[in-house]
C-alpha cells in the first residue's frame, strides 16, 4: 500500500480512510486464529526437543535443555523412513491410477455421444454417496479372498476406486469446456480423435489433471481406516506400514518416552506439510468444486 | 455467480457435445464403440468392484450372523441367515444407540459452533491485511495433517501432565484442569473442541473463497447509501455468501457422519466405550475387532442409510439450486 502511484493516491487514501478504525481489532483476531490454529503444532515440534523428564517435570516449558536426540534417532531410524516410503508408494501409485483411469471415463463421456452417457455419468456422481466406511467391512474380506489382504495393491486399488467419483465430477467440466472446434480443426489436420486426446486435450486440461491429482494424493497420503483394516492386521512388518499407521503404532510401544514420540510426530507432521501448503489453493478449491458437483 | 443462482439436476452430463457431426461410417462406429469400451473399462472395473459391490455385499452380509474367519460358503448355510436380527440388536443396544446420538452431537454442533465462527471470522478477515497469505497458510496447517497425526499430537497434549493443563495452571486457571480425554463427562466434549480445532481453518478458507465472489460495487453502493459495516455484512454479504455456507454445511455434515480416526487413536477403548463411541468406530469395533462381519455389516448399512437420506433431503431441500455453477465454478 505504500508503494501506490500518485494516480491512485487518492483511492488508496479512501481505502486508509475506511479501513482505519478496525483495522487494529482485526490483526488482533487474525493473530489470535492463527496462534491456536498453530500453536499445538508448534508445541509438539518443540516439544520434540526436550527429554521426557524435562517434559515430564515442567510441560508447559521451553527446552532446558535443548536435545537433538530425539529427532536424530527417529530421523536416522529406519522404521521412519519405512513409514515415509509406504506412504509415498501408497499415495504415489494410488494418485497415477486414479488419474489415468478417471482421465479416460471423464474424456469418453465428455467428449464422445452415445446412449448411456448420461447414466455413465449419473454411476460416478452417485459414488460419492458411497463413502469408505460403509463399505470397509466387505472390502476387507473381499480383499482376503482375492489374496490382497495384507498387501499394499489392497490399499492401493479400492483408494483408486474411491477417488474415482471426485476425479470424474472435476475432469468432466473441464474436458468438455474444450471448443469443439479445436477438435474440429485437429480432424481437419488429420488427427484421430485418440490423437486430439494425446496432443490437444491432455495438455489443456493439466490443471484439472494437477488438482485431481492432488486431492487424491491428500486423501491417500492422511487415510488411516483402510490401512488400518487391510495392513495392520497383515503379516506387513510394521517398518512397511504407512506413516499414519505407523506413527500410532509407535506412539503405542514408547508411550512412555514422550519425547521420543512428540519427535516422531514431529517429523511425520513435515512432509504433509511443505507438499500441501504447497497446494493450499489447489486443495481448497478442488474440495468446493468436487462437493459442489 | 449468475451460474450459482441458477436452476439444474443435481446430476448432469450436460448438452450433446457433438451435435450432428460427422457422417458415420460402419468402420467408424465399430472404431468409436471400441474406443469407449476401452476407455471407460478400468474406471468402471474399479468402481464396480470396490465401491459398489462391497456396498451390496455389506447388505448381504447384514442379513447373516457371520463368524470371524468368514468364508464364502458361510452365506449358503440356513443356520446362519438371520434376517433382521441384526439390525434389532443394534437399535435396541444401548451402545450403538449413545453411538448414533453422539454422531449426531457432533454433527449438530459442528454446524451450530465452527458455522457461523469460520462466518465470522472470515467476514472480519475480508479485507485487505498485511500477511493475508501467511494467515491462510498457518489456518491451513491443522487441516493438512492427517487426523490421525493431528489427534495423537492432542492426546499428548491433554494428558493429565500434559501442555494444555500446564498452561491453564500457569494462567492462574488451574481449576480447569481435566483429564480431557480420559473423563467420560467431557470426553466427547473434547473431541469436539479438536476435531472444530481440525476443520474450522478450511471453513474459513471456504468462507473467504466465496467471500471473493461478492462483487465490491454492492457494499460500496450500500455504504453511499449510508449503510453500517454490520448492515452492509447482514443484508448484502452474508445473502450472497449463502451458497457457500451450504456447500460448507453439507461438507460438514458428510464428514461429521463418518468421524472414526479422531476417536478412534485419542480416546482409550474403555472410555470410549461409555462415553465417545460413534456409529463408524462402534462398527469398526464390532465388525472387524470384535469378530462379527455380519453384525458389523449392519451397521453399516444403518449408517449408510442414514447418510444418504440426510444427503439426499439436504440436496434437494439446500443445495439443488447451487449446483449447476458449483461445477463449472469448481473446476477453474
Amino acid at each position: 500500500m505504500s508503494t501506490m502511484t500518485a494516480s491512485t493516491g487518492e483511492a488508496a487514501a479512501r481505502e486508509r480512510r475506511r479501513f482505519d478504525w478496525s483495522q487494529p481489532f482485526v490483526y488482533v483476531v487474525a493473530l489470535a486464529v492463527a496462534a491456536v490454529a498453530i500453536g499445538p503444532v508448534l508445541y509438539v515440534f518443540v516439544g520434540g526437543f526436550r527429554t521426557t523428564a524435562d517434559l515430564n517435570a515442567n510441560p508447559a516449558g521451553l527446552p532446558d535443555p535443548w536435545v537433538f536426540t530425539n529427532w536424530i534417532t527417529v530421523a536416522t531410524s529406519p522404521r521412519f523412513w519405512g513409514n515415509v516410503t509406504a506412504s509415498l508408494i501408497l499415495a504415489g501409485s494410488t494418485t497415477v491410477g486414479v488419474v489415468i483411469a478417471g482421465l479416460m471415463a471423464a474424456f469418453v463421456i465428455a467428449r464422445y455421444n452415445f446412449r448411456g452417457r448420461e447414466g455413465l455419468y449419473t454411476l460416478f456422481a452417485a459414488g460419492l454417496m458411497f463413502p469408505l466406511t460403509v463399505a470397509a467391512l466387505p472390502l476387507t474380506l473381499l480383499l482376503r479372498t482375492m489374496g490382497l489382504h495384507g498387501t499394499y495393491l489392497g490399499v492401493i486399488i479400492p483408494g483408486i476406486a474411491f477417488a474415482l467419483p471426485t476425479t470424474i465430477i472435476i475432469l468432466v467440466p473441464f474436458l468438455r469446456a474444450i471448443p469443439d472446434e479445436l477438435e474440429e480443426a485437429a480432424r481437419i489436420d488429420g488427427a484421430t480423435r485418440v490423437g486430439f486426446f494425446w496432443r490437444i486435450l491432455l495438455p489443456l486440461s493439466k490443471p484439472g489433471l494437477v488438482t485431481v491429482g492432488i486431492l487424491a494424493f491428500v486423501a491417500s497420503w492422511n487415510g488411516y481406516l483402510l490401512p488400518l483394516l487391510v495392513i495392520s492386521t497383515g503379516t506387513l512388518p510394521q517398518e512397511w506400514w504407512p506413516l499414519p499407521l505407523g506413527v500410532t503404532q509407535f506412539s503405542t510401544q514408547y508411550s512412555q518416552d514422550t519425547g521420543a514420540v512428540l519427535a516422531y510426530t514431529s517429523l511425520a507432521m513435515i512432509p504433509a506439510m511443505v507438499f500441501f501448503l504447497l497446494a493450499e489453493k489447489r486443495i481448497v478449491g478442488g474440495l468446493t468444486g468436487a462437493v459442489k458437483g | 455467480m449468475t451460474a450459482v443462482v441458477s436452476s439444474g439436476p443435481a446430476v448432469s452430463a450436460g448438452p450433446d457435445p457433438h451435435p450432428a457431426s460427422r457422417p458415420p461410417s460402419r468402420t467408424g462406429v465399430v472404431r468409436k464403440r471400441f474406443e469407449i469400451a476401452l476407455f471407460t473399462a478400468p474406471a468402471l472395473v474399479l468402481f464396480i468392484g470396490f465401491v459398489i459391490l462391497p456396498v451390496v455385499l455389506a447388505a448381504v452380509y447384514s442379513f447373516y450372523n457371520l463368524p470371524a474367519g468368514f468364508r464364502w460358503d458361510n452365506l449358503a448355510d440356513p443356520d446362519r441367515f438371520v434376517g433382521f436380527d441384526n439390525y434389532v440388536r443394534a437399535l435396541s443396544t444401548p451402545e450403538f444407540q449413545r453411538a448414533i446420538g453422539n454422531t449426531f452431537l457432533i454433527l449438530v454442533m459442528s454446524l451450530l459452533i465452527q458455522g457461523p465462527l469460520a462466518i465470522g471470522i472470515a467476514l472480519l478477515l475480508n479485507r485487505k491485511l498485511r500477511g493475508r497469505g501467511v494467515f491462510r497458510l498457518l489456518i491451513f496447517v491443522p487441516y493438512v495433517l492427517a487426523e490421525v497425526i493431528a489427534g495423537l499430537a492432542w492426546k499428548l497434549l491433554l494428558q493429565p501432565g500434559g501442555g494444555v493443563n500446564a498452561m491453564l495452571e500457569a494462567c492462574g486457571l488451574g481449576f480447569l484442569r481435566h483429564n480431557w480425554l480420559a473423563d467420560p463427562d467431557i470426553a466427547l466434549w473434547t473431541i469436539f473442541l479438536i476435531l472444530s480445532w481440525k476443520y474450522i481453518g478450511f471453513a474459513i478458507l471456504l468462507m473467504l473463497a466465496g467471500l471473493q465472489g461478492v462483487p465490491d460495487e454492492l457494499a460500496e453502493a450500500a455504504q453511499i447509501d449510508g449503510a453500517t459495516w454490520w448492515q452492509t455484512q447482514r443484508y448484502i454479504t452474508l445473502p450472497l455468501l449463502a451458497p457457500t455456507v451450504r456447500i460448507w454445511a453439507f461438507l460438514s455434515i458428510i464428514g461429521a457422519l463418518q468421524v472414526f480416526d479422531m476417536v478412534w487413536v485419542t480416546v482409550a477403548p474403555a472410555v470410549r466405550r461409555i462415553s465417545t463411541e460413534t456409529m463408524a468406530t462402534y462398527m469398526v469395533q464390532q465388525g472387524q475387532f470384535g469378530g462379527q462381519p455380519g453384525y458389523g455389516s449392519a451397521i453399516a448399512v444403518i449408517l449408510f442409510v442414514i447418510s444418504l437420506i440426510i444427503a439426499l433431503v439436504y440436496q434437494r431441500l439446500a443445495l439443488r439450486r447451487d449446483l449447476t455453477g458449483a461445477i463449472t465454478r469448481g473446476v477453474q
